[in-house]
């Protein structure tokens, strides 16, 4: 199937130019899954047996260190990724409303996706950002000083 | 720049790079930083800094260098601008929106008058 | 609550009542009628202040102007000239010598903005940290040319242990003991490394330091590998501080360009480099064996200890690690000398200490003051007070991992020793402000959700008792606990103290522990009477 096909070249591509940058040690194994996961958007198998092969760690290993960090994702993960901040100082501050409002427009659990494959919705600790409390980050965008009635507006900004 | 083998080395750049400032100072030269520290980017400080460089060429503002630097820890007053024009006093802006941007440089970079209801003293 | 425009504080711990502090008090109270001045000041009297030399001791916020020792036929004076007039009443001053808490400096104001002592924030914000050359200018990497130049490692040692430095990721451990460590190991490879995972919640003076001022990080760690004999360093910079990471990348890239990174710096035999390694999203990882785990690879599952890090470390070789804002402090140190640095702070916790204010206050950000500063001071002064006027009831400070302390509390000198003492953990120097509103139980329901999402499941006493212990106040929050459960939960949370591998685990109890012990009344309403005094909890829930 031509289309499988590409989509696995475009993997192996992306592992290649993540273990060429950073060097085919164990050491290095975070950069690396880091690079994957940002380019992909998540770590899908095939990334993880060509790394596995490449780095000859097994794959166990690899499986464990990727489901261990928060910021890296065995699972596909919607075109748009909110981190809502669920740790005590943007808590105290009006983060339960904004989680409600959140609900109130997406509907979705901590770590779930929308059908339509737009929204990833996932809680986080502290990003030390409390300052300007609550914060949400979508995608790469930084939100601070939210308030319920602002989610909205800043959730239609996304297509 | 050349590289640095001994604390001589080091005290000549010193001295270079402050000539530098005093030369620039004397000159009358404007500078307007923005704080673009992530809590001040939170805060909306990319949309202030757009806004700041969209007025300077929409109104042909010339001379004015504008620049970053990180967070002074006034979160609650985030964004914060700073404007600094030749050896006057350094004055500092908080809650600066893209309007509020726009009316320090017209007001102040460019008319001489500061926009006292937006400075905070530090 | 009404608003008052001075606060007037007597202290009233044994010695001072002993000194006659009643008699201060009501000849205060007594005086400020008598000048018409009931409706604006407040006055209070206050337990220990931790300052012994010159009680009793009368505090005038907001000025935070500290009279001692005062007796009652000062008082005339004190209300005339401070209250009445608006000027400090100078002769009766405490002398800064006599104040072990060192708060008399805040005094001197600078413009609107109360004082503050800034020594590894001094350049954050101010110069271009994408600039070399400001850094330069701003005295930028002459500690380095000089220790390189004029002092051998056991002279920068010995500096850094007279200064009295204490880590700052939380525990304080004196820094110039641990360089003397990784120092006295026979090895040709050494590391060291700075600790910038910041994720204790809360806490984010390492961004400001690493975003506003990455040079000095460099620096910091040239000087510590020279210091201890490494030649290769890393920084661990948590996963989400992107712009941290790309600013310090450009600095190393411009440090080693002019030579301040590389091979023979400034033209001795010293090598030093430097590399950037990203987190990937884990807590944990702030705790240094499990970051070392983690720049090897692996899962940042804390190793078991003995052996420490200083001895068995990265790649097993001797490693140090140090805190962001501890490696902030060392070129200062360096640069200006021991006795210096000890001129700020208290004996015991010298130099200064960066807080993060947050949570249902005025004024919230980050301010760096001398160790020994009050909570109040820090509610009264850099917080402008509580937001809408509304009662202090609690603070959580260091992070989750820190301590909840009540508001009876607040008087107590912020530094190791002192909150040692008060069983207080002083740790990441977070602090979250609550008032009235926030509920007790809800907030260690969100903190032991936090530990549960990020115990690391290495040992089962913390990854079962966390996810147990936020089951159990979870239940309390909803109204399906019994009286037994808060047992059970004392009981938990002291096995997690004893039986978990690390810190994590450790403190995972404190928030359970804290509520119980001072709030114990408000955590049993949700029982007996199935109500939530603040109004935050539905304990109806079970019903439905």
């Amino acid at each position: 199937m031509p289309v499988e096909t590409t989509k696995s070249n475009k993997v192996q591509d992306v592992v290649n130019a993540a273990i060429d940058r950073h060097g085919a040690t164990r050491d290095e194994l975070i950069p690396i899954l880091n690079q994957v996961n940002q380019a992909l958007g998540y770590l899908p198998a095939e990334a993880l047996n060509e790394i596995s092969q490449r780095l000859k760690e097994p794959r166990s290993s690899l499986l464990g260190v990727a489901s261990f960090y928060h910021m890296l994702s065995t699972k596909p993960r919607g075109r748009h990724v909110i981190q809502f901040c669920e740790s005590a100082p943007c808590h105290v501050v009006g983060g339960r409303e904004v989680w409600e409002a959140l609900q109130e427009e997406l509907t979705l659990a901590p770590d779930e996706t929308s059908p339509d494959g737009k929204w990833t919705l996932i809680t986080t600790s502290c990003l030390g950002i409390c300052g300007v409390g609550p914060v949400i980050i979508i995608d790469e965008d930084v939100y601070g000083n939210l308030t319920a009635d602002k989610v909205p507006d800043i959730l239609a900004r996304y297509s | 720049m050349s590289t640095i083998k001994s604390l001589d080395d080091l005290s000549r750049i010193r001295e270079e790079v402050l000539e530098k400032h005093k030369a620039k100072a004397a000159a009358g030269q404007i500078e307007v930083i923005v704080g673009m520290g992530t809590c001040g980017i939170a805060a909306g400080a990319r949309d202030t800094m757009k806004a700041i460089q969209e007025d300077i060429q929409n109104n042909h503002r010339v001379g004015i260098i504008v620049k970053e630097a990180g967070c002074i820890g006034l979160c609650e007053k985030e964004p914060i601008v700073q404007v600094v024009i030749g050896d006057r006093p350094v004055v500092n802006y908080g809650k600066v929106t893209p309007g509020v941007a726009r009316q320090i440089l017209a007001d102040h970079v460019a008319g001489g008058k500061i926009v006292k209801n937006h400075v905070i003293i530090l | 609550m009404k608003t008052f425009r001075s606060m007037v504080l007597v202290s009233s711990d044994p010695i001072s009542m002993k000194r006659g502090a009643q008699d201060v008090f009501d000849r205060l109270q007594a005086e400020i009628k008598a000048y018409g001045l009931d409706e604006e000041v407040s006055l209070a009297m206050i337990g220990d202040v931790g300052r012994h030399d010159a009680l009793p001791l009368v505090i005038v916020y907001p000025e935070a102007a500290v009279y001692g020792p005062v007796n009652a036929e000062d008082i005339h004076l004190l209300v005339d000239e401070h209250l009445y007039k608006g000027r400090i009443a100078v002769d009766l001053q405490a002398s800064n010598r006599e104040l072990s808490g060192k708060i008399a400096w805040l005094n001197t104001r600078k413009g609107t903005l109360p004082a503050e002592q800034r020594i590894v924030l001094r350049r954050a914000g101010i110069i271009d940290p994408t600039n070399i050359e400001d850094y330069i200018l701003h005295d930028g990497y002459t500690a380095l040319g000089k220790a390189l130049t004029e002092s051998t490692p056991i002279q920068v040692i010995d500096e850094i242990k007279k200064s009295g430095l204490r880590g700052r990721g939380g525990a304080g451990f004196p820094t110039g003991t641990k360089w003397g460590f990784v120092a006295k190991e026979k090895s040709v490879k050494k590391y060291v490394i700075c600790n910038a995972d910041e994720s204790e919640p809360g806490t984010f003076k390492d961004r400001l330091i690493l975003e506003g001022d990455p040079h000095s990080i460099i620096e910091a760690l040239a000087l510590a590998a020279y210091a201890v004999g490494a030649d290769e360093g890393y920084v661990y910079i948590r996963g989400e501080y992107t712009l941290a990471q790309e600013r310090l990348k450009l600095a190393i890239l411009q440090a080693k360009e002019m030579g301040f990174l590389g091979q023979n710096i400034f033209g001795t035999a010293f090598n030093f480099d430097l590399h950037v390694h990203s987190g990937a999203g884990a807590y944990i990882c702030g705790e240094e064996t499990a970051l070392l785990e983690s720049i090897e690879g692996k899962r940042g599952q804390p190793r078991t200890r003995p052996p420490f890090p200083t001895t068995h470390g990265l790649f097993g070789k001797p490693t140090l690690v140090n805190n962001v804002e501890t490696l902030a402090n060392v070129p200062p140190i360096l640069l200006n000398g021991a006795t210096w640095y000890r001129s700020f702070g208290t004996p015991s916790s010298p130099g200064t200490k960066v807080y993060t204010i947050l949570g249902n206050v005025n004024v919230t950000g980050l301010i760096e003051v001398p160790m020994g500063i009050t909570l109040r001071e820090v509610i009264a002064i850099y917080a402008k007070g509580m937001k809408g006027g509304e009662n202090f009831k609690m603070a959580q400070t260091g992070g989750s991992s820190g301590s909840i302390i009540p508001a009876s509390l607040q008087d107590t000198p912020m530094d190791f020793d002192s909150f040692g003492k008060a069983g207080v953990a002083l740790g990441s120097g977070a602090l979250l402000i609550c008032n009235e509103d926030t509920c007790v139980v809800d907030l260690a329901k969100v903190l032991l959700n936090f530990f549960r999402t990020e115990s690391c499941g290495k040992c089962f006493p913390c990854r079962i008792g966390t996810q147990r212990a936020w089951e159990m106040l979870d239940a309390i929050a909803s109204g399906r606990a019994t009286l037994k459960t808060l047992d059970q939960l004392m009981d938990l949370s002291v096995n997690l103290y004893n039986l978990s591998n690390c810190g994590l685990g450790q403190t995972a109890g404190t928030p359970i522990k804290d509520i119980l012990t001072y709030f114990r009344a408000e955590v049993e309403a949700h029982i007996r009477l199935g109500v939530c005094p603040a109004g935050v909890c539905n304990t109806k829930e079970a019903v439905h």
